[in-house]
């Protein structure tokens, strides 16, 4: 099946006030199929909104090609590309009403009255609106806002949803229950979508793929679980929640040692040579040195940081090295400072990163 | 609680409630008075109550010793044309040029500001008769004509009013300039974006969006430059001549000249009610229209 969306060599290059230039996209080759949700993570500045707005017709690319359902649109100008935006600052128009909003882009395209207010309210329906149509966008919550803008953008019908961080603005609560109903939403509408986040937890709950940004270019694409498990890069691995980075080289059959002589056991098969270990902290398991298991990484509690359903600890290998984060459930008995652990694993869990960076 | 807070606000509020009172609501209520009074023979007033001072405007005059005169409304009238104009003028030159000002860089539109305000810092007079110069039949602008051979005979500009709303314009721009140049600046750029976005085209866009969201700056710079056109008498004064007399002019020629100070107030009241009425009307559409401009 051809994707609905290609990106190919795409390249941006800003000029800096102070006479340099920016490379915002730097080559970026991307495809999305029909009804996927695809977000777009990386830190600020990594030129997430610059492609989105090449996308949506807003910014012209320097070099490189933006394809629609196959179409090249270097030409097409942006009011008439089968994209819509939400913009992170909702940017509804003030002086209308929530129901013309929904319905702008029926009404330029010349739909007549009953058809637009009988569409808006289907749409204000679906994002659970029903009987806010007469109120000004200033009368709305935040999290209002947001529904109207989803609606005014989804009423056309387009191929392609673009939403830059769309959740940014609103509480943690009212973000994480968002979360779940804009993917709700996008099962629902069958809208293919490409969704701008930094946060790295919002881009795993709500994604098909994960596209992971830095500089102007795509690190990684991936699975949540990929990108999560199997990072490519140090880079996406540090981006993508807490985790255990070690250095070590690694014999090509099973066993890796760390600078420290840390043993490691991984059962991941990799070339032979230096790479670095990924162990996240939720995958490793604290007991008393007492009773150590096999393979265990023998150390002290260094910290432990009580955060309700979870402890996190630090712990100082014997053998030295940077301290190893740990979580664990509070299971009602924790380790103290200073006390000697084991740390155990299942080498399944261990994910080389080949290379020496 | 209450009474102290009250009392606090009280204290706060009362130099501005007294400035008001004495240089605002006190020389209103005189003219008010005066308005309603018998003139005195050689100015001032006699303290008897004189209804002649309306009647000579609105047509129950005695034709003895007050006569009525259409022409004091139709100058009213035309005087209001007249800011009309002055108004629809300065919005066609400003608007566009506020959204130019506005894309350019910081530096450049403090610069901007500066050459706007510029010409406060010479006197008005002075600047009305530099245009004296410009446009008489020896000006500046029929001599080049002239000299071009587009016309043989030098043209009447200098003492119309059409000279008139011109040097009104020239005056004006800068009242209308700030306000819309506020609104401007304040127009979110994304609400243009989210616009062509959901597939309106440029005029679409403006109509429906640029335009109603600048609307209150419009409205603003209209009403301020609108209520001192109509009663301007400086401006006509130096370039209107006789055909260029606005209702400014007959007042300042019954406090001044005919030393009639109960007519010039009642002139005042009524030129005050109606461009009150007029502003009112104008500003309750505007507010209107910016919820529905574009709208179809
Ligand atoms: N209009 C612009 N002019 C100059 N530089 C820009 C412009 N837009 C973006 N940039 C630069 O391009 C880079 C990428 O920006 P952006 O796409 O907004 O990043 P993100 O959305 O991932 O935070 C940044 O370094 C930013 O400073
Ligand atoms: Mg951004």
């Amino acid at each position: 099946m051809q994707p609905i969306l290609e990106i190919r060599d795409a390249v941006r290059v800003f000029k800096t006030p102070e006479g340099g230039a920016v490379r915002a996209l730097d080559g970026v080759n991307l495809d999305v199929d029909a009804n996927e949700f695809v977000t777009l993570l990386g830190p600020s500045g990594c030129g997430k909104t610059t492609l989105l707005r090449a996308i949506a017709g807003f910014e012209d690319l320097d070099d490189g090609q933006v394809r629609v359902d196959g179409a090249d649109l270097r030409r097409v100008p942006a009011f008439r590309r089968p994209v819509n935006t939400v913009f992170q600052s909702y940017a509804l128009f003030s002086h209308m009403s929530v129901a013309r909003n929904v319905a702008y882009a029926l009404e330029v395209a010349g739909v007549g009255k009953d058809e637009r207010t009988r569409r808006a309210g289907e749409l204000l329906e679906l994002v659970g609106l029903e009987g806010m149509e007469t109120r000004k966008p200033s009368q709305l919550s935040g999290g209002q806002k947001q529904r109207v803008a989803l609606a005014r953008a989804l009423i056309s019908q387009p191929k392609i949803l673009l939403l830059d961080e769309p959740l940014s603005a609103l509480d943690r609560q009212l973000r994480q229950q968002m979360q779940v109903e804009l993917k709700n939403l996008q099962d629902e509408v069958g809208v293919s979508f490409v969704f701008v986040t930094h946060d790295q937890e919002e881009a795993l709950t709500m994604s098909d793929r994960i596209v992971v940004m830095c500089d102007g270019r795509i690190e990684q694409t991936g699975t949540p679980r990929e990108i999560y498990r199997k990072p490519k890069s140090r880079f996406v691995a540090n981006f993508i929640g807490e985790t255990n980075m070690i250095k070590v080289t690694f014999d090509g059959k099973g066993t890796a040692t760390s600078v420290e002589g840390i043993i490691l056991k991984v059962s991941e098969a990799a070339p032979a040579g230096r790479a670095t270990a990924v162990l996240r902290p939720s995958d490793l398991t604290l007991s008393d040195s007492k009773n150590a298991p096999a393979h265990a990484i023998l150390g002290k509690v260094r910290q432990e940081i009580y955060l309700g359903a979870e402890l996190h600890y630090l712990i100082e290998a014997d053998a030295g090295g940077e301290y190893w984060r740990v979580t664990a459930k509070d299971e009602g008995v924790g380790f103290h400072t200073g006390q000697s652990v084991a740390l155990s694993y299942d080498p399944d869990v261990i994910h080389l990163i080949e290379g020496d960076a | 609680m209450m009474r102290r807070q009250s009392l606090f606000l009280a204290s706060l509020l009362s130099p501005v409630t007294i400035y008001l009172g004495i240089f605002f609501i006190g020389p209103l209520a005189i003219i008010a008075v005066f308005s309603l009074l018998e003139p005195g023979l050689y100015g001032g007033v006699v303290w008897n109550f004189y209804h002649w001072n309306y009647g000579r405007m609105f047509g129950w005059a005695d034709g003895v010793i007050e006569y009525y005169e259409p022409i004091y409304l139709k100058i009213l009238w035309r005087s209001m044309m007249m800011a009309m104009f002055t108004v629809i003028a300065c919005l066609i030159f400003v608007y566009p040029v506020t959204f130019w000002v506005s894309h350019l860089s910081q530096k450049r539109q403090m610069f901007f500001m500066f050459l706007i305000t510029l010409p406060f810092f010479t006197s008005l007079i002075v600047r009305l008769y530099a245009w004296l110069m410009i446009l008489k039949p020896s000006g500046i602008i029929n001599d080049a004509l002239l000299w071009i051979g587009i016309i043989d005979q030098p043209l009447d500009m200098i003492f119309t009013r059409f000279a008139v709303v011109l040097g009104m314009v020239y005056v004006m721009i800068p009242f209308m300039f700030l306000p819309v140049y506020a609104s401007v600046e304040r127009l979110d750029r994304s609400l243009i974006e989210a616009s062509s976005d959901l597939g309106a085209r440029g005029w679409q866009t403006f109509l429906k969006v640029i335009l109603p969201q600048t609307l209150p700056g419009i409205a603003g710079g209209s009403v301020i430059v609108f209520i001192p056109s109509v009663g301007n008498f400086v401006i006509p004064d130096v370039l209107g001549g006789a055909k260029g007399l606005m209702i400014g002019n007959l007042v300042e020629q019954q406090f001044l000249d005919a030393r009639n100070w109960p007519f010039g107030a009642a002139l005042s009241m009524v030129i005050m009610t109606v461009v009150l009425t007029v502003m009112l009307i104008y500003a309750l559409k505007i507010m209107r229209a910016g919820q529905n401009v574009g709208a179809s």
